[in-house]
Parts: structure tokens; C-alpha cells; sequence
């Protein structure tokens, strides 16, 4: 409370009766309006309390008497965007790709969905931009183990690869070495000749013998140059890139005992608009045919 | 004997008097006489010109071709462009917005520094509405004493009858003033016409009602409350303040001791009265009266003084009429009343170290501003690397990098580029949506009036990369005007310097 209330001798003013360090606090009268928005400030603060999810307890909260909920909220965003987008998802689910590309406005609206779809579901293996990761194949560059034309990418998404989809895109490569077919020299001789088809040169009589093992093992699949079968998903071992590496040890192990990459079908979990719309956005990536 | 000019009230004192105070205030009305003067004048004219400007300005057309909005001033938030007569501003200019601010800033601050607060005196909105409202009031309610009549009066029909016409009026006007802001927004003809068929946006009437909302309660009766205790501005005026500064002063060296009564000339009284002598005010409380904030100038500067010379005007009204010199209340400086007060004369120092800077600020900043707004780009360029993935290899070993072209075409005509690539090897572009193989350069036209979209794909061998990366320069070149903009951007690849 206020000790001595005395005028200012300067300012002519009332001092409060505060006093720091000999320093007195004048006193300017707070409007009783402003006082009186501050208090109704501090009701409608509890009013909040009320309407609104505030209070938590135990195993749950106070859910306010607005029923309101910001989950709620956001699903019906949600569902709002759906609505929004549904005559456009109906028309790419319908219609050719080559319709689709035509319109602007439905190639946008596949872009936008693609683009969700991938971050929700293709993500995790192929990388948020689609640089791939080993095992898992970059989709931006212009190598394709099945094919890179948009209606070979919605096939793959749709069927899978040695999924369990009875049009899954399927084949295998035998374990040469596992199965004793080659012995581990001549595995080294062919690995020693695959180099060589993407230029890291290891001169030598082996090679010779692995160019002849390669003629008569691994061409049917891979191609006489090494150039890959996409009927088969074979890839294309002259190019420069390799879903699991290029030095010598990986492709003596792929050919012992391959490995050999799987991929779900998503026709049991995304609809066929939003896989065509998938198709188009990983199309347009950059490897796209 | 002087005659009563001004209707006697028992006391009429400054509601900011000293006197025990309690911690809070309870609000005193402020009931201001009517004055006709100079000042009051220049007050209605800078009145009639704001509130002409400000309800009248959104009806203004202006020219800009068939595909632009023909408004000359609208501020298009959902279309994200500001139009002002000829400039057209885009959100990469909202930088200017800094400068305008400055400027307007630094104008305050050399005309207060000049000549007090006549920003709050004639021109802010709050002083604007509030003497509008006033007018309304007087004109319903009658003049001061009428009005303190009234408010004191028991409750009856022709009382009743004119609160409601005058709270009818405000609320007309206050919905005027609302309607008046969202015109500022959108097209102001389509804007009224959705409006009264209800087919307008729900912000729309929501900021309508807002804005009346505010323009009744501000003007109507928070009023001086507003710059006594909400307003920044009276808070640090006074460091724009100096004895240089021409305010609303009261003449006390002229005017003390004030007092009633006949003034005789001097010649007339004797040598010894002559200390007793009264001034030259007669202590009417015209000024007091007149007063829109309610205060007392004789009391000296004051936080609460707008400067709008209400004062000058009831006070030289009262001179006049009872035979005394007027400019009892006048526009000086301190120094000024100072030098009179001991016989002195002194001259008016307009041009001083303070106001000197404030110009040469606001010139600086009006030159540079001038210099931003006509050498502002109708064309600009952002080319934004993907971050993911950094580059791409190819199966013949080179590298690709995609990026996110961006052209902001400002003009009101499509325009037609091409884009290339100058420092960078073997470099071949194409556009990642289309399927073709990779050129020189790639064309990308864009519409009028907006940002083209792109994303483009960079393929090269670079045979040095420095830390991963190779810097590089992308081509802008208008395909109609030939003109050129660079772009420095960077190629990437694995980091170790080869691209094998």
C-alpha cells in the first residue's frame, strides 16, 4: 500500500507513494474504460476456457462445449480438396495419357497428386526427389529396367515387380554360382569382361574367357553389349549406372547369388487416377521416355 | 465592464487540472464549443479534401488495357497486385513499401520538428472523424451548453428522438467510412453492387462491419481518449521538439495576470496600480471551452494539445468582441515567447541542425526511392536448384541437374524467352516435361502479367568441379527485345572433382 501520497513539486502531479532509491513513482490515472476492457479481456480469456479443448485430465481433456477439434478441421480440409479435385481425378482415371497430357489444367492436377502420392508412398525407397538409393532404382536418370514410357511406369506401379499381383512384372536371374553353374573363376572371368562394357578396363586373358562365358551365359538376357532386355526387367550393364554398384566384388556376388529387387503392387492401395497420376509425376522426373 | 461573451458555466476548468487523483481515471466528456476563425477554416477544408480523397478515390478509373483492372487505386490482395494510378507493384517489390515508410516517417518528423503537431491537429483520420462527428452532434444536439443541457435533462421523447438521430447519422457515416476501406480492395462499383445483393465475399462484410465498428466507437465517442492514451505518436513528440518549434502557445507574458474586469490605459492609472495591473486576459475559458481535448492551453505545452488552433480562434473571436488584442493565443516558438517575455526580440529559426537532417534524410530517401521505383525490373529471373536429388547420372556417365526456373514477366504482353547456358562445357538443356532430346537452349514463353514455370534439365560433362560443384551462368534472352539476363547458378556433381 501506498505510504505517503505528496505532490511533486515539479510536475504538480500526485506521486503514487512508491518509492525506489528515493525515486517516487508519479502517479498517472489509469482510464477506468481501459481498466474495464482489460477485465472483459480476462472474461472472454475464460469464455475460451469454455467453448474451446482446454483442460486436460487423466487419460483425456475437457473437450469444450464448441465441440471443437482441430483434427476435424483438417480432415475436412481434406476431404474439401478431394471434392475439390474429384471431376479432374474421374477425367485422368478415364482418359489416355496422351488426353491427359493435352490439358493443362488435368496435367497440373496429376502433378499435385503425383507429387503427394510419391511423398507418402515411393518415398521411403526411392528418396524424396526419386534419386533412388542402391537396391532401389534413381528414377530420374535414363536407365529403365522395365521401361521408362509413362504406360510402362503406371504398369509397374499398378502390377509391381515379384509382387504378389498375378501381372507383376516377373522374371529371375539365375544363381549361377550358388547353383554351381559357374565356378567361382569363371565368375570372376565374366565380372572381369562386365567391366569392361562400361569402361573400367582390366586387361588380361580372363577377359577373353568372360567375354565368351558372358556370349554364352548372361547375353540372352543382358544383351551381346551388355545393352539389357526390358521384357525381363535385365538391366543394361554397359551404361554408367548401377542399381548395386560397379566394382569388381558386387558383380561377382550378383552373379553368385543375385539379388534381385521387389516392388508392391499399389493397385491394392491407391486408386487408378492417383497411380496415372504417380506415372506422370515420376515420368516427368527426368528420365521420362 | 466586459461582457459575458461566453455563456457563464459555474466552473469550467481543464479536465486535466491537477488535483487528488486516484489511480484510476473516471472519463470527464469533453463537450467542445463551436469557433470560427482561421484555424478553423484550414480545419474544415483539410476536412473536406481528406474526406473527399479518401470516400471518392476508389471511383477513380484508370486505363491499363483490357486485361488489367481499371481502377486507379486498388490494393488486390487476392491477386496479390497493388495498382497505384501508373505503378503497378508486384510482392517482389514490397520492399519499396520500407521506403514509402521511411519516407513518410521522416516527412512527420521534420514537420513536427517545423511546426508541431499539425499532423494530429488536421489531418490524422482520428482528428478527421471526430470533428466530422462533432459537426453531426452539434448540428443534432445544438452547442456546447445545449449539449451539456441535454445530457443533463431527465429522458423524453425529443431527447430520445435526438440521441437516436444522432447515433443514426454517426452509425450512417461510420458504415460510409467501412464500406468506403473495402473499396480500396476490389473493384468498388462490383463491390457495391455484390454487396447489396448479397453475393459478395464474407470478408467483405466482415471488414465492413469492422471498419464501422471502429470508425463509430473511435470518432464517436472515444475521440480524444484515443491520442491521450492510445496513440504513440504524443508519446515521443517530444524528441521531434525543440524551442525552435512553432506550437499553439498562450501569450502569458502578454495575457497574465488574467482576471475579469475593465482594463483602464495606463496612462490613466496611477504609478502604483500599475504593478496590479491586469493582462490582457480576461479569463473567459473560451480557449478552455473550444478546446476538442478538453484542456487548458494556458497551462503551457501540453501532452494533450493536438496543435489544431481551436484555441487561437475562440480566444481572438473573444478579443474581437470586447475590444482587447487578438493573437492572444498564437502560433510561436518558445524562444520566441521567451525573448518577449524580457523585451527581447527574437527571429523564427526554421532552418536548424534537427530540421536541416530530417530534410536531407527525406531528401536522400526520396531520391533513392524515385531511383527504386523507375529503375524497378518489369522482368525477373530465379532459377533454384532441386535439392534432391543434387545430380543425376546418366548411362553414358555424364550428369544431369534439374532446376526450377522462374520468370516473372511484369509486362502486359505474353513474353517469349530462351533460355541457354554461357560457362559450362557441353552443357544441353531440356524441359523435364516434355520428352525431347536435349538442345542448346530451351524456349519458355509466359503469359502476361505473371510468373512462368519451369522446370528445366541441365546435362553436361564439366570436366572440373570444385568442391562438387561448377559455377556457371544461365541466359535469359527475351526472344522480342534480344535482351539478355544473366543468372550465376552452380552445376553439380560427385564431390572429388571428376565426374568419374
Amino acid at each position: 500500500m501506498p505510504t505517503k501520497i505528496e505532490k511533486d513539486e515539479h510536475s504538480g502531479t500526485d506521486t503514487t507513494g512508491h518509492v525506489w532509491d528515493g525515486v517516487r513513482e508519479l502517479n498517472t490515472p489509469l482510464p477506468k474504460w481501459w481498466v474495464w476492457v482489460y477485465a472483459a479481456c480476462v472474461v472472454w480469456g475464460f469464455a475460451l476456457f469454455l467453448l474451446y479443448p482446454s483442460i486436460p485430465y487423466g487419460s483425456g481433456y475437457f473437450h469444450g462445449l464448441l465441440g471443437y477439434s482441430s483434427r476435424v478441421e483438417a480432415m475436412k480440409g481434406v476431404a474439401e480438396m478431394h471434392a475439390r479435385h474429384a471431376a479432374d481425378m474421374d477425367r485422368i482415371a478415364s482418359a489416355d495419357f496422351a488426353t491427359i497430357k493435352a490439358d493443362p489444367k488435368l496435367v497440373a492436377t496429376a502433378e499435385a497428386a503425383g507429387r503427394i502420392a510419391f511423398a507418402n508412398n515411393c518415398q521411403p525407397c526411392h528418396g524424396a526427389g526419386g534419386e533412388g538409393h542402391v537396391g532401389y532404382p534413381a528414377l530420374g536418370d535414363d536407365v529403365w529396367l522395365w521401361g521408362g514410357k509413362v504406360e510402362d511406369i503406371a504398369a509397374t506401379i499398378t502390377h509391381g515387380i515379384r509382387s504378389t499381383d498375378a501381372d507383376a512384372r516377373n522374371s529371375q536371374m539365375p544363381s549361377f554360382g550358388a547353383d554351381g553353374q559357374l565356378t567361382a573363376a569363371q565368375i570372376g572371368a565374366v565380372a572381369d569382361y562386365v567391366s569392361t562394357l562400361y569402361g573400367i578396363a582390366t586387361p588380361g586373358p580372363d577377359v577373353q574367357k568372360g567375354a565368351a562365358l558372358f556370349a554364352d551365359n548372361c547375353a540372352v538376357c543382358h544383351g551381346d553389349k551388355g545393352q539389357g532386355n526390358r521384357e525381363v526387367g535385365a538391366p543394361p550393364l554397359a551404361a554408367k549406372v548401377h542399381l548395386y554398384g560397379n566394382d569388381r566384388a558386387t558383380i561377382v556376388a550378383q552373379i553368385t547369388r543375385p539379388r534381385m529387387g521387389v516392388m508392391p503392387n499399389w493397385n491394392t492401395r491407391l486408386d487408378p487416377a492417383t497411380i496415372k497420376s504417380l506415372a506422370l509425376y515420376v515420368h516427368a522426373l527426368g528420365g521420362g521416355e | 465592464m466586459c461582457m459575458p461573451l461566453v455563456a457563464a458555466n459555474d466552473v469550467v476548468s481543464a479536465m486535466n487540472t491537477a488535483s487528488p487523483q486516484g489511480l484510476y481515471a473516471t472519463r470527464v466528456k469533453v463537450q467542445p464549443m463551436a469557433v470560427h476563425g482561421i484555424a478553423r477554416r484550414v480545419k474544415w477544408l483539410i476536412l473536406i479534401a481528406c474526406l473527399g480523397i479518401y470516400y471518392l478515390l476508389p471511383w477513380l478509373r484508370w486505363d491499363r488495357g483490357p486485361n488489367a483492372p481499371n481502377q486507379a487505386v486498388l490494393l488486390d490482395i487476392w491477386e496479390r497486385r497493388f495498382y497505384l494510378f501508373w505503378i503497378e507493384l508486384w510482392p517482389q517489390d514490397i520492399y519499396l513499401l520500407t521506403g514509402f515508410l521511411i519516407i513518410a516517417a521522416l516527412s512527420l518528423f521534420l514537420v513536427t520538428a517545423m511546426f508541431g503537431r499539425v499532423w494530429c491537429g488536421y489531418t490524422c483520420p482520428q482528428t478527421v472523424w471526430t470533428d466530422l462527428f462533432m459537426w453531426v452532434e452539434r448540428l443534432i444536439e445544438g452547442d456546447r451548453n445545449a449539449r451539456i443541457r441535454l445530457d443533463a435533462a431527465p429522458m423524453s421523447a425529443s431527447k430520445l428522438a435526438r440521441r437516436i438521430a444522432k447515433h443514426a447519422v454517426w452509425l450512417g457515416i461510420a458504415f460510409w467510412t467501412g464500406g468506403a476501406w473495402i473499396m480500396y480492395y476490389v473493384d468498388a462499383p462490383t463491390v457495391v453492387g455484390e454487396f447489396w445483393t448479397g453475393r459478395a465475399d464474407m470478408s467483405v462484410y466482415f471488414f465492413t462491419g469492422l471498419f464501422t465498428a471502429t470508425t463509430y466507437l473511435l470518432a464517436g465517442w472515444a475521440r480524444e481518449q484515443v491520442c491521450t492514451y492510445m496513440c504513440p505518436w504524443p508519446r515521443f513528440q517530444s524528441a521531434m521538439f525543440d524551442e525552435q518549434t512553432l506550437v499553439v502557445t498562450y501569450q502569458g507574458w502578454r495575457g497574465e495576470p488574467r482576471g475579469h474586469g475593465r482594463r483602464e490605459p495606463a496612462s490613466a492609472l496611477k504609478t502604483s496600480d500599475l504593478a496590479n495591473k491586469l493582462g490582457d486576459c480576461v479569463d473567459c475559458s473560451a480557449c478552455v471551452q473550444a478546446c476538442p481535448t478538453g484542456i487548458d492551453i494556458r497551462d503551457g505545452i501540453q501532452l494533450e494539445c493536438i496543435g489544431c488552433g481551436l484555441c487561437v480562434d475562440a480566444c481572438n473571436h473573444v478579443m474581437d468582441k470586447s475590444g482587447g488584442t487578438p493573437w492572444l493565443i498564437t502560433w510561436d516558438t518558445l524562444a520566441r515567447q521567451q525573448a518577449k517575455a524580457e523585451g527581447r526580440s527574437e527571429k523564427f529559426r526554421l532552418v536548424r541542425p534537427r530540421t536541416v537532417l530530417y530534410a536531407g534524410l527525406l531528401l536522400i530517401g526520396l531520391v533513392l526511392l524515385s531511383v527504386a521505383m523507375v529503375s524497378r525490373s518489369r522482368f525477373d529471373v530465379t532459377i533454384l536448384h532441386d535439392r534432391a536429388p543434387l545430380f543425376v547420372r546418366l548411362a553414358d556417365g555424364s550428369l544431369r541437374n534439374g532446376y526450377e526456373v522462374k520468370l516473372a514477366n511484369k509486362l502486359p504482353e505474353p513474353g517469349h524467352f530462351s533460355l541457354s547456358v554461357r560457362g559450362l562445357a557441353d552443357a544441353r538443356l531440356s524441359l523435364a516435361e516434355q520428352v525431347r532430346p536435349p538442345a542448346a537452349s530451351v524456349d519458355i514463353d509466359v503469359e502476361r502479367d505473371s510468373v512462368g514455370d519451369a522446370r528445366v534439365l541441365l546435362e553436361a560433362r564439366p570436366a572440373d568441379l570444385h568442391d562438387g560443384a561448377a559455377v556457371f551462368d544461365f541466359v535469359v534472352t527475351n526472344k522480342d527485345t534480344g535482351k539478355q539476363t544473366l543468372y550465376r547458378s552452380r552445376f553439380m556433381g560427385p564431390s572429388g572433382g571428376s565426374t568419374r
